[in-house]
């Protein structure tokens, strides 16, 4: 099952008065997401990604840096470039157009990756706990 | 009409010493007539004898006439029957002396060929014919002519060249050669005398083009393992075999009977081949009849059927599936084993199919029925048609295997055109949509869809949108008609797929899209021809 992997609803990004500066897929010297290529409908030679892999580094006009992980175990489809040369996408359309990657996971994993994540409404009660506790 | 002369007599001879059968002994002797192959294996026995004891006689006399005197030559004309006097010497290396007539007036049981084992002995007579012909007629096939194929057990071949080397032998020491193709090949003889008998009792020609094949494999257990010995002489020849068969094939044989030299074959093969004390065996007799090939063109009314059977896991999720709506009909009237079916291009589970239809063909494998008129075509089509409301079928009708290649240069090449219902998220007003109707020849990027790119490779590919036309229904929806190349991904088109698709109608309209509805107006694929129904 194909994963396209966004900014969360409540990432510090998609708050007001953020500029993004910059967004840079090159995550390591001898990594970057950018030179992912893929082959073949089991799309060989992709980047495998564990949970804690990190997809891009963002940086915002006050001198921030985020890094936004992968969140899931799969192979590296593809990233999207829209957001390089438009990064107000990333901001506008976070969970449409301007998406981070497109990530699949290994056939048999497929199930426990889906119920490793959060429902929408999951996520809403998250959320309400973090403001209440604050 | 070739006959057997003076010169064939101590060939003639040996073989029969050595315990081949008169046709056999035929082949070997170049003898061309099929007539001759015909004729009761009793009359030819006694023929063949007729024919040695006149030679002996004349035994001494060199005699290179063009026209030998009629006693020397094998008699067509006998009528009188001749007493049961088929004795063999089961002779190995050494070949005995001439026939005395004693041996010759004894009965005995008929002893099976060394050659032939019994091919063109038992499995030409009325026996083994009406057993065919059974099996054929209880299979309820329809046909015109048929093809008679039969598959020999490979230890034959290496029998035949025991022969053919042991008349050489014999042949050069009276001075004379014996071309190894000149020697009437079994299976051929073996068709001469068993077709005319099949033709007659099953009331149709022989025909080597005809669909209809009746095939016999013959095997002879006994004589299993005398290809062994090609293995260790000619291992090259002999590839491990990929399913359970043995390597032995016929083919791989024969071409290790090839690279063999004439002495290490003579040294593990004994020559003459001995008696067998068997005789073949048919193992099967099977009939198959060539795929007979179906066209048409569907339409899909439901939004809920998908092309081809929706399976995962051995657990079915959609009901049904527009193939077997309408092979469903076919296989019941073809009475065939099974069917592919194919199409030129698809549509997805929730789209309809209008206008035309989209052609498709069906090939019938093994189907018992081949001959159909234009009526009962249209029968079959009408009840195809009463049995569902989510597809129709038009146009059907029997076509050629060369005729899907067209259906499929269509998939690739015609255009298409669509019918989208489109939703917008920000209101639009008639005047917001009409440059729509004036964009011509709109070039598309399309990455691979995220709802197929689990199965599909990730490409890019280029599209044209030829024409679109746009009709407004109110400040969220609009109906949108495209005219497009084939291999275009509409809805993509109309929501843009996360902008993998550029430019798209959400782009052009900077507005958020998506599409409700989708329906196939027409495939621009002039066949299969229009049939007047």
């Amino acid at each position: 099952r194909i994963c396209v992997i966004t900014l969360a609803e409540a990432h510090p990004l998609l708050q007001d008065g953020k500029t993004i500066t910059s967004i840079n897929y090159q995550i390591s010297a001898n990594c970057s997401r950018l030179q992912n290529k893929v082959s073949g409908k089991s799309k060989r030679g992709a980047q495998f990604l564990t949970e804690l892999a990190p997809l891009c580094r963002i940086s915002s006009s006050d001198g921030e840096e985020y890094t936004i992980y992968s969140c899931i175990r799969g192979r590296l489809i593809e990233v999207n470039e829209n957001i390089l040369s438009n990064p107000a996408l990333l901001q506008e359309k976070p969970s449409t157009e301007g998406y981070i990657a497109v990530v699949l996971p290994k056939f048999e994993e497929s199930k426990s990756v889906t119920q490793g994540l959060l429902t929408q409404k999951e996520y809403e009660e998250v959320l309400s706990k973090r403001l209440n506790s604050s | 009409m070739s006959s057997l002369t003076e010169k064939d007599s101590p060939i003639v001879q040996l073989l029969m010493n050595t315990g081949t059968c008169p046709r056999c002994i035929l082949r070997f002797c170049c003898v061309g007539s099929q007539e001759l192959y015909r004729r009761p294996y009793k009359e030819l026995m006694r023929d063949l004898r007729e024919f040695l004891k006149n030679n002996e006689e004349k035994e001494g006399t060199v005699c290179f006439d063009e026209v030998d005197p009629p006693c020397k030559r094998i008699r067509l004309e006998h009528t009188e029957e001749g007493p049961d006097d088929l004795n063999h010497n089961g002779a190995l290396q050494q070949i005995p002396s001439a026939n005395d007539e004693n041996t010759e007036m004894k009965n005995s049981v008929l002893k099976i060929c060394n050659l032939c084992l019994g091919i063109l002995q038992e499995f030409c007579e009325s026996d083994f014919v009406r057993k065919v012909c059974q099996k054929v007629n209880s299979a309820d096939y329809q046909f015109t002519s048929f093809v008679f194929s039969v598959s020999l057990p490979p230890q034959l071949s290496v029998r035949e060249r025991a022969a053919w080397l042991l008349v050489k032998q014999e042949m050069g020491k009276l001075g004379l050669s014996l071309a190894k193709d000149d020697i009437i090949q079994l299976k051929e003889a073996y068709k001469w005398i068993i077709h005319p008998q099949l033709s007659e009792e099953l009331g149709v020609p022989a025909d080597g083009k005809s669909l209809f094949e009746v095939s016999v494999v013959f095997a002879h257990p006994e004589t299993e393992e005398e290809c062994c010995f090609l293995a260790t002489a000619c291992p090259d020849c002999f590839k491990p075999a990929k399913n359970k068969q043995s390597v032995f094939t016929r083919m791989a044989v024969i071409k290790a009977l090839e690279k063999i030299k004439e002495e290490d074959f003579l040294k593990h093969f004994p020559c003459p081949p001995s008696s067998p004390k068997n005789l073949c065996v048919a193992l099967e007799i099977q009939c198959n009849n060539g795929a007979i090939f179906v066209a048409g063109r569907y339409n899909k009314y439901s939004r809920n059927l998908p092309q081809t059977p929706w399976i995962i896991d051995g657990e079915r999720k959609l009901e049904s599936s527009v193939e077997e709506l309408i092979s469903e009909h076919l296989m019941a009237e073809f009475k065939a084993d099974s069917f592919n079916f194919s199409s030129s291009g698809r549509e997805d589970v929730d789209v309809r199919t209008l206008g035309n239809g989209r052609p498709f063909a069906i090939e019938l494998v093994n189907p018992r029925r081949i001959h159909f008129t234009a009526e009962e075509m249209k029968g079959l089509q009408q009840t195809i048609n009463n049995s569902s409301d989510k597809i129709q079928v038009r146009d059907l009708q029997l076509v050629t295997r060369s005729a899907i290649g067209r259906m499929k240069e269509g998939e690739e090449e015609k255009t298409k055109t669509y019918s989208a219902l489109v939703w917008t998220d920000e209101a639009i007003q008639k005047e917001d949509i009409a440059f729509l109707d004036g964009i011509k020849e709109l070039k598309l990027d399309q990455k691979t869809p995220l709802r197929v790119l689990h199965r599909r490779p990730l490409a890019v590919r280029c599209r044209i949108i030829h024409t679109m036309k746009s009709e407004y229904i109110d400040e969220h929806h609009f109906r949108l008609y495209l005219k497009t190349q084939a291999g275009s991904y509409i809805k993509e088109f109309v929501h843009g797929d996360f902008g993998r698709t550029k430019p798209n109608i959400g782009s052009l309209l900077n507005r958020t899209t998506d599409i409700l509805e989708l329906d196939v107006e027409s495939v621009d694929v002039d066949w299969p021809p229009t049939l007047d129904n």
